[in-house]
C-alpha cells in the first residue's frame, strides 16, 4: 500500500484504476486514457497533483539563497506571484530535481516538486539552506489540483465569488494569486491553458465535486504523461536525472549564465560542458508504424543516442518521442524496435501546443 | 468482472483460444488482458504463412503505456490475420472476443494444445493471480 492523496477515495468513486507512481497510490485512467487526453486538448480536465510537495521557503535571505541553489535566476521574479521553471543541480551538473518557485514576499518563496524526489529534495535544500538562516516547511496540509485544456479557466471561475473572477480571469501565465484559502497559479503540464491550485487539504473534495458538476472532466497519470510528451515537457527521472545536466536534457534554456557574477550551485560544471556540447534532446516523429519507447536505441549519422520518453501521441495518431542524440543530429535517424530497425524523423519540441500540431 | 466466454478456452498469459473446424484455432487476448493494458494503439500480428511455436512470441498489442507480447498456444501454421487491427487496434479493446480477434491457426497434426484453461478454471486464475 502506497501513500494516498486526500482525493483517493473520490479516484475510487470515479472508476479509477490505480498505480504506483513515487510511492503513491494514484489513478492512471478513469476508464480511457485516450478519451482524458482529448477531453483536455478540447475542453477541460481535472488532474489531482497532490502528490508533488510545495515547499514554502521563509527568511530574510530567501532570495539570496535562491539565486545560489537553483540554475534559473529568481532575479526575474520582480512582480509578486510570479514563478519560474528551474533545474536544480549538483556540484557536477547532474539534475536533482526540476521544479517550479513562486515569489510571493521577500521572506516567502514557494517551490512544488516532484512527488518522487521529494525525499531527497529536501535534505538537499536544507542542507543548502543553513548558511542563509533559510527555513524550509513541508506543505503537507495541502492538496493540489490541475485544471486544464481551453475552457479550464472559464470553469474554475465559476467556482469563485463573483467579485473574484475577473482577477483569476486576469491573471497573466506563470503567475500565483491567493483566493481565500486557493493558492491559484496559471501554470501546468499539458501545453494547454490552465490553473494549478494548492488549496486545504479537507476542501478539496468539494472543490473536485464542484469542477465536475461545472463540467470538468477526470484524467489520470496516463493522459498526464501523453500530453505532456506531446508539449515537450520533461519528466523527471525519464529526460532528465543526476547522470546528465541541463544542457544535454534540452533545458539550456533555464540556465541563467548571465550575470556571471551569480555563482549557483553546478555553474564551474555547466561552463565546462558548454565549452564541448556532447549530447542534446530533440524531439522523434516515428515515420513507420510502432510506438517508441524509453531505452530504445537512436541510431544516427553523428552516433548512438536512446530515447528518454515514448509514446502513441492521441492528437497525432503517430508515435513520438524525447530522445538524447550527439549535437547537430538531423533529419532521419534509425531507431531499433523489436529488432527492426525503423525510420524517425528529427523535430524540436513541442508537437502540440493548445491543441494544434506544430509539426 | 471481466468477460470470461464458457465456449473458449483460455492460457495462462491471457489468450484466448476459440476451436474452429479442420483443427484450426482462432486466438485474442482475454477482456481481463485488454482492462490491464488499456487503449491499445498498435497491434503487430504475424504474416500469413508464418510457423509458429507453442509457448513462443508471435504477436504484439500495445497500449499507450505498454507493449505486451501474445504467445501461440500450439505449434502451426498463420492462416489467417485480423487486418482491421492495423488502422483499429481498439478493436480489441471494444471487443476481445469478436471483431478483435489476433490470428488464425493450422494447427499441426497430433499437436493440440495443452495445458489449457476453462472458463471457470481461467476465472479462478484471474482470482487467485489477483491476491
Amino acid at each position: 500500500m502506497g501513500l494516498k492523496t486526500p482525493l483517493y477515495d473520490i479516484h475510487l468513486r470515479e472508476g479509477a484504476k490505480i498505480v504506483d507512481f513515487g510511492g503513491w497510490d494514484m489513478p492512471l485512467h478513469y476508464g480511457s486514457q485516450i478519451d482524458e487526453h482529448h477531453a483536455v486538448r478540447s475542453d477541460a480536465g481535472l488532474f489531482d497533483v497532490s502528490h508533488m510537495a510545495a515547499l514554502d521557503l521563509t527568511g530574510g535571505r530567501v532570495r539570496e539563497f535562491l539565486r545560489h541553489l537553483l540554475a534559473n535566476d529568481v532575479a526575474k521574479l520582480t512582480v509578486p506571484g510570479k514563478g519560474l521553471y528551474s533545474c536544480m543541480l549538483r556540484e557536477d551538473g547532474g539534475v536533482i530535481d526540476d521544479l517550479i518557485v513562486s515569489f510571493m514576499t521577500e521572506s516567502w518563496f514557494r517551490m512544488v516538486v516532484n512527488a518522487g524526489t521529494r525525499a531527497k529534495d529536501l535534505a538537499w535544500i536544507r542542507a543548502q539552506a543553513a548558511a542563509y538562516e533559510v527555513e524550509v516547511r513541508e506543505r503537507v496540509d495541502l492538496a493540489m489540483l490541475a485544471v486544464q485544456g481551453p475552457n479550464a479557466r472559464a470553469k474554475t471561475a465559476m467556482l469563485l465569488p463573483a467579485a473574484d473572477r475577473d482577477k483569476l480571469l486576469g491573471l497573466a501565465p506563470f503567475v500565483a494569486a491567493e483566493f481565500g484559502r486557493w493558492f491559484v497559479a496559471r501554470t501546468g503540464y499539458t501545453g494547454e491553458d490552465g490553473f494549478e491550485i494548492a488549496l486545504p487539504a479537507e476542501d478539496a473534495a468539494a472543490v473536485w465535486a464542484a469542477l465536475r458538476a461545472a463540467g470538468v472532466r477526470p484524467a489520470g497519470l496516463g493522459a498526464r504523461d501523453t500530453l505532456r510528451l506531446e508539449a515537450g515537457l520533461s519528466l523527471y527521472g525519464n529526460d532528465l536525472d543526476e547522470d546528465h545536466d541541463p544542457l544535454a536534457s534540452g533545458l539550456a534554456w533555464t540556465v541563467a549564465f548571465e550575470p556571471t557574477s551569480r555563482s549557483f550551485i553546478g555553474r564551474n560544471a555547466l561552463e565546462r560542458a558548454r565549452a564541448a556540447p556532447r549530447f542534446e534532446l530533440v524531439g522523434l516523429v516515428l515515420e513507420d508504424r510502432g510506438v517508441l519507447r524509453s531505452h530504445q536505441s537512436v541510431t544516427t549519422t553523428g552516433g548512438q543516442g536512446d530515447i528518454t520518453s515514448g509514446t502513441f501521441s492521441p492528437s497525432l495518431s503517430r508515435s513520438i518521442a524525447l530522445a538524447r542524440v550527439p549535437v547537430g543530429t538531423q533529419g532521419t535517424v534509425t531507431v531499433e524496435i523489436r529488432g527492426k530497425p525503423l525510420a524517425a524523423r528529427v523535430v524540436k519540441p513541442p508537437f502540440v501546443r493548445r491543441g494544434k500540431s506544430q509539426i | 468482472m471481466s468477460d470470461i466466454p464458457s465456449d473458449l478456452k483460455y492460457t495462462q498469459s491471457h489468450e484466448w483460444v476459440r476451436a474452429l473446424p479442420n483443427d484450426q484455432i482462432e486466438i485474442g487476448i482475454t477482456d481481463h488482458a485488454q482492462a490491464a493494458l488499456g487503449d491499445l494503439v498498435f497491434v503487430e500480428v504475424p504474416e500469413l504463412g508464418r510457423r509458429l511455436t507453442a509457448g513462443a512470441a508471435c504477436a504484439v498489442v500495445e497500449s499507450v503505456k505498454a507493449a505486451s507480447d501474445i504467445y501461440s498456444p500450439v505449434d502451426g501454421t498463420v492462416v489467417a490475420n485480423n487486418a482491421a487491427l492495423a488502422s483499429n487496434p481498439e478493436l480489441v479493446n471494444q471487443a476481445p472476443y469478436a471483431g478483435g480477434w489476433l490470428i488464425r491457426i493450422a494447427v499441426d497434426s497430433g499437436n493440440a494444445a495443452a495445458n489449457l484453461l476453462d472458463a471457470t478454471q481461467y476465472e479462478r486464475f484471474l482470482a487467485d493471480e489477483a491476491q
